[in-house]
């Protein structure tokens, strides 16, 4: 069954309709026969009674009502396609300033982000903030699409120009893995099959670059940390003395005779067993969701975190973070809030907002005394529970947080822990 | 056989692999934070790989929240066998929400003209009020629907059971929030990000029992609508229409007067794969009536309350 040693690349995408976004889509979704026919006639009927000339692609994916109506991605949309070696998740994004949240949201769990920028207009402020959120979310690779190739006579000096442009802006960013593609998604160059109108290109076509893409590595696989979840205890007599705690894995290797510190208690132990359901297993990675035994008796609950006893996080209250505000009601310093992070919940006093970034020149605004909506600055935060926080830089899963409006429930902040 | 590939020296793991973990975690922090979850169960082949999430998440521990299955009364009976196997195998509590019962009480009114599928809604969110359920599993997956593939993980429900798709909650890395005021409730997703050949695929791979009607069989059956209907005392032929026996199978199971079966001899799992792999038409759009009133019905029940 070939799904069963397929690997996973989740990417994310931003632009609007303008950049060829929903056609790139379109086109990866039909090449990969990943959209089906009765999808296919139900869009061709949509895009004939509105009297457009051609079958609008965006309208597979623009699922809602309103975003219809009004011809806009407003939310993430997830869409899945798999070639025969590997399975992709695409958190497909708007790119507008006002749903700046939307794309932070969809960066956060990517693998890869891919920028679409169109050949005649080059570089533009939109396409320099993409990349820059998704450089704050340390999404590790970066392809920028440079679309629309046809429409420029597929000049390799446009080409030239907008790679040049594109690498200079990126020194000032964290762009581990950057790839530039000449593509046009309308006539399919380079997107799956190779163009035959771009000789002097000799990099991959986009698919197969998203195929080879090597993302097994971006894990941290060094620093063990492991954010107990849950606690198992049968209390049945067949498993009358059965404890152990259930989480996923969110650094590191764990194996059984492991010395581990449980956090914050600081009690040591050593792991004396790790279950995958009903088979004991020689070692756990991220992001394995397992079980794990201690030999002793200690106290362990969830929030708690394990790691090793000479490589664990100290444990703190005093937080320092990039933090994307998502409300309308904006965020000032002396506000409460809740926060999540790994499993353990709290509350944070905001002490200060040191600065907002602005997204499309990386200006650092000091003089801003809140944050607004789609806005993102860097705080300072004090957590009534101490955080068993890492570097965002170092875990992108122990180094990020949720803040939550205490009154409405609502999620209203992402924060990245610097460091 | 589990193909598990923890022990490559690469600690790569497989899409399934990820995909599993993804909706373990999801269990295990609602388990965590939720004062009463519930799974909803159809029998159908989502919430049994659901079922078998939870059961790999809580091992060896009982699942620790019941199971609620609406009853259309028009649910086929392969189904239900199928769903008191895994009931008692699994040793979890079984609530039924009877539709008829809800006619009966006057919960829902059956006015003949709606579906049993739309009656569903009344008698589920009454069952989850009745109940003070506060955290209900789902099995939808996002590459099912345009609607749902913008909603979230944790879906948040009003007192009314309503989802406003253009106020969701942003939900990023693997942090959910499950605040909740009184009188609403959480709609949960853990198979999300699955697809229908990963679904079959984990079926395959885990060998775990499934209602025997999605494997091919002879049956009676009738043309409606373009698609192919079981003859049945719930749902009488009109003029004109007249059942005959096919060699068939169904690719979604939910009430039988409007799920359509496609002909078919794939008669083992691997065989259905191959089918699932070159379909050309969606599993909702090929055999569900429900889903083909207009090209909103989804978000449109979504937003009253459906699963």
């Amino acid at each position: 069954m070939a799904g069963t040693n397929m690997d996973l690349l989740r990417f994310a995408t931003a632009g609007s309709v303008d950049d060829g976004k929903s056609t790139l889509i379109g086109r990866l979704l039909l090449d990969s026969k990943s959209i089906f026919e009765d999808q296919l006639e139900a869009v061709e009927a949509t895009s004939e009674a509105k009297g457009y000339d051609y079958t609008d692609l965006a309208l597979l994916t623009d699922g809602l009502r309103s975003e219809r109506e009004q011809g806009i991605t407003i939310d993430v949309a997830y869409r899945y396609f798999a070639t025969p070696n590997r399975k992709f998740i695409i958190a497909d994004t708007p790119g507008h300033v006002q749903y700046t949240r939307n794309m932070v949201t969809g960066a956060s769990t990517a693998d890869l982000g891919l920028v679409l920028v169109d050949a005649r207009q080059g570089l533009t402020e939109q396409s320099r903030r993409h990349a820059v959120i998704l450089s704050l979310l340390r999404v590790p690779h970066l392809v920028l699409a440079v679309n629309k190739m046809d429409l420029v006579d597929y000049s390799q000096e446009v080409y030239d120009r907008i790679y040049a442009e594109f690498t200079q802006f990126a020194t000032k960013l964290n762009v581990p893995d950057l790839e530039v593609i000449p593509i046009s998604a309308l006539k399919g160059d380079n997107v799956v099959t190779r163009s035959e109108h771009m000789s002097w290109y000799s990099g991959p076509t986009l698919m197969h670059h998203l195929e080879h893409v090597h993302v097994a590595s971006d894990r941290d696989l060094i620093d063990a940390r492991f954010p107990v979840q849950y606690v198992i205890r049968p209390k049945s007599d067949e498993f009358h003395d059965y404890r152990g705690y259930a989480g996923q894995v969110a650094g590191g290797v764990l194996k059984p005779g492991d010395e581990v510190v449980v956090l914050p208690s600081g009690m040591t132990s050593k792991i004396s067993r790790i279950d995958l359901f009903d088979k004991e297993i020689s070692e756990a990675f991220p992001p394995m969701s397992v079980t794990i035994h201690l030999e002793d008796d200690v106290d362990v609950s969830r929030g708690d975190t394990i790691a090793r006893i000479k490589n664990a996080p100290t444990p703190t209250q005093d937080i320092d973070a990039m933090i994307c505000w998502m409300t309308t009601t904006p965020l000032q310093p002396r506000q409460k809030l809740a926060i999540k992070h790994t499993t353990r919940t709290g509350r944070a006093l905001v002490k200060d907002i040191q600065y907002r970034l602005d997204v499309n020149t990386l200006h650092r605004d000091q003089e801003t005394r809140e944050l607004g909506v789609n806005e993102i600055g860097r705080v300072t935060l004090r957590t009534t529970v101490p955080l068993l926080a890492d570097p965002y830089s170092k875990n992108r899963t122990t180094g990020s947080f949720i803040l939550i409006d205490e009154a409405t429930g609502v999620t209203v902040g992402a924060g990245m822990i610097n460091g | 056989m589990q193909s598990m590939s923890q022990t490559h020296s690469d600690y790569r793991l497989s899409q399934l692999d990820q995909l599993e973990a993804e909706s373990i975690h999801i269990f295990r922090e609602v388990a965590a934070e939720f004062e009463k979850p519930v799974l909803m169960f159809s029998g159908g082949k989502d919430s049994i790989v659901m079922m078998r999430l939870a059961e790999k998440a809580f091992y060896p521990a009982r699942i620790p929240f019941p199971v609620l299955q609406v009853d259309t009364g028009y649910d086929f009976p392969e189904v239900l066998q199928t769903r008191d196997n895994w009931v008692d195998r699994l040793g979890v509590k079984l609530i039924v929400a009877s539709v008829e019962q809800a006619i009966a009480d006057g919960i829902v009114v059956d006015d003949g003209k709606t579906s049993r599928n739309r009656l569903q809604i009344g008698t589920l969110l009454n069952a989850i009020e009745e109940n003070g359920f506060t955290a209900a599993f789902g099995g939808g997956r996002r590459d099912e629907e345009k609607a749902r593939a913008k909603e979230r993980v944790y879906s948040h429900r009003d007192e009314f059971g309503q989802w406003d798709p253009k106020n969701q909650r942003p939900e990023l890395w693997n942090l959910y929030n499950g605040r909740l005021h009184e009188g609403e409730h959480m709609r949960i997703f853990p198979i999300s990000n699955w697809t229908e050949l990963d679904i079959w695929d984990y079926i395959g791979r885990e060998g775990i029992e499934i209602p025997s009607i999605y494997f091919s069989h002879q049956r009676r059956v009738f043309q409606r609508d373009g698609m192919l209907l079981t003859e049945s005392e719930h749902n009488p032929l009109r003029d004109g229409e007249v059942a005959e026996e096919r060699t068939v199978r169904f690719r979604t199971v939910g009430d039988l007067t409007l799920t359509g079966c496609v002909e078919s001899t794939a008669s083992t799992i691997q065989e259905i794969i191959e089918e699932v792999a070159v379909a050309r038409v969606t599993e909702r759009g090929a055999t569900r009536g429900d889903d083909r009133f207009s090209e909103a019905a989804m978000e449109d029940r979504k937003k009253e309350g459906y699963f």
